[in-house]
């Protein structure tokens, strides 16, 4: 015999999971009658006489409220189903993927009757027009001259101009110089070969971060202070430190690769599905 | 000319200028807008220039609110419909393409409204995507949707779904549409 804690305990469960696949249902457009109405129903009564704490009561309502939304689309779903516009997607695709490009023109040219619409002056709109321009006033009366407040000038300190980005406590060049050594000491912490995947490197806790390391890495490559190793057919990239920064950067050409820092990427990085 | 002739003749051009000429950024005008402009009697007004049109080729199109049109709209439908003037008949492709459209893009709308009305009114842009990239290339597919979105064919929400919009509603005949294309052989 289960206790009445285990009891409300796997009662609140099985709500949820009901709300969960309720959600999934209504958000991924799956077949609502994937879900057995019924079941739920008595699933829902049987522990509603278990419910004594609000919370209990709000998820037991809550339940309800999602089971009504999935059985509103299935009643949309046989409604869909009985109009004459029912088509099986599926035959309809199969058909659209192998109908040729005259063909579907053909075929759209017989159902579509474009609008007609004429974007022209009009009699009408002309007199509109001068009527307007005679109540126009002058631009000398409607822009009156105004001076510009006299506002006195001081002294910004060093700190102030920090604090409002005007400068930059560091200077780039010292910046980049510790950012190359944050290279170097992760490369032999976690790379291999000397070289470290790029996502690997730029990859930061926010997206903002990321944008960050990924714009500063640039301009180690830029500065000879790291190079990129690209494999297209493995989709793999690389970034490798160099010793000492190259000096003689400009005596070969130097080429540009684009490389996108999507949202899209950096959330595949944090879940570890991208292999770069 | 019999006064009441004149009256509705005058009636009539007012309502050509209200139909043709583009006021709102979505052509046609709304069935209040010609009660106001032409009096209760608009219906008729429009009965008699879908009449006039007829030898043109074009008609006086009702897009009512919502998905259905019904058989016997009220006034209130009516006063709540938009009205504009399209295309009777047909179009031949040669026509499409003078009036702007290429082949592929009018392919691709064509294939877009059929998909998304087969998936019940939405469809996700990656799935659409997917089935367009089978005939255009990738880089276009994207601008293309924009496009049609941009048009009015198309809407789309911020969870990337597609839907029908406006432009569909007006121009396209679905049901017609999609009867041509299940009895296309392939």
């Amino acid at each position: 015999m289960q206790s009445k804690r285990t009891r409300t305990k796997l009662g609140r469960e099985k709500l949820q999971r009901i709300i969960e696949m309720c959600a999934s249902v209504e958000k991924r457009s799956l077949d609502p009658f994937l879900m057995d109405v019924d079941e739920v129903i008595s699933v829902v009564k049987e522990y509603f006489p278990e419910w004594e704490l609000p919370e209990d009561l709000c998820l037991d309502a809550e339940t309800i409220h999602h089971l009504a939304s999935v059985i509103k689309l299935q009643s949309e779903w046989v409604k869909h189903r009985s109009t004459s516009l029912y088509t099986d997607p599926f035959l309809l695709e199969e058909k659209l993927t192998r109908i040729s490009k005259e063909d579907i023109v053909n075929i759209f040219v017989k159902a579509w009757h474009p609008t007609v619409e004429l974007e022209q002056i009009s009699i009408h709109s002309l007199a509109e027009a001068i009527k307007y321009w005679k109540s126009l006033l002058p631009l000398n009366e409607r822009w009156k001259q105004l001076f510009p407040e006299e506002i006195k000038t001081g002294l910004a300190t060093r700190e102030e101009l920090i604090r409002q980005r005007f400068m930059r406590d560091t200077a780039f060049s010292e910046e980049l110089e510790k950012f190359w050594h944050k290279l170097k000491g992760e490369v032999e912490e976690k790379g291999e070969n000397g070289k470290i995947r790029y996502w690997n490197f730029i990859g930061a806790e926010t997206y903002e971060e990321t944008v960050h390391k990924a714009f500063m890495t640039s301009f180690l490559v830029t500065y000879g202070y790291a190079t990129l190793e690209i494999y297209p057919l493995e989709e793999e990239m690389f970034i490798k430190p160099y010793e000492k920064p190259l000096t003689k950067i400009g005596e070969k050409q130097l080429v540009s690769i684009p490389i996108a820092i999507t949202a899209e990427h950096w959330m595949k990085w944090k879940r570890g599905e991208l292999n770069e | 000319m019999s006064r009441r002739k004149a009256y509705y003749a005058n009636k009539i051009k007012r309502a050509v200028h209200l139909l043709f000429y583009r006021k709102h950024r979505k052509p046609g005008v709304k069935g209040w807008e010609l009660r106001k402009a032409l009096g209760s009697d608009y219906p008729k007004v429009l009965k008699v220039l879908d009449k006039h049109l007829k030898p043109f080729d074009l008609q006086v199109k009702t897009v009512f609110e919502g998905e259905k049109s019904p058989e016997k709209p009220t006034l209130d439908q009516l006063n709540k419909a938009r009205f504009c003037i399209t295309l009777r008949g047909e179009l031949t492709p040669k026509e499409a393409k003078m009036m702007g459209w290429r082949i592929d893009d009018l392919a691709g709308l064509a294939v877009t409204i059929a998909y998304i009305m087969s998936k019940k009114g939405k469809a996700t842009r990656k799935e659409v995507q997917e089935l367009l990239q089978n005939k255009l290339p990738g880089w276009k597919v994207g601008i293309n949707i924009d496009r049609y979105i941009r048009y009015g064919y198309l809407m789309q929400d911020e969870n990337e779904q597609l839907y029908l919009d406006w432009r569909t509603h007006t121009e396209v005949d679905q049901k017609a549409l999609i009867d041509l294309v299940l009895s296309t052989e392939t």
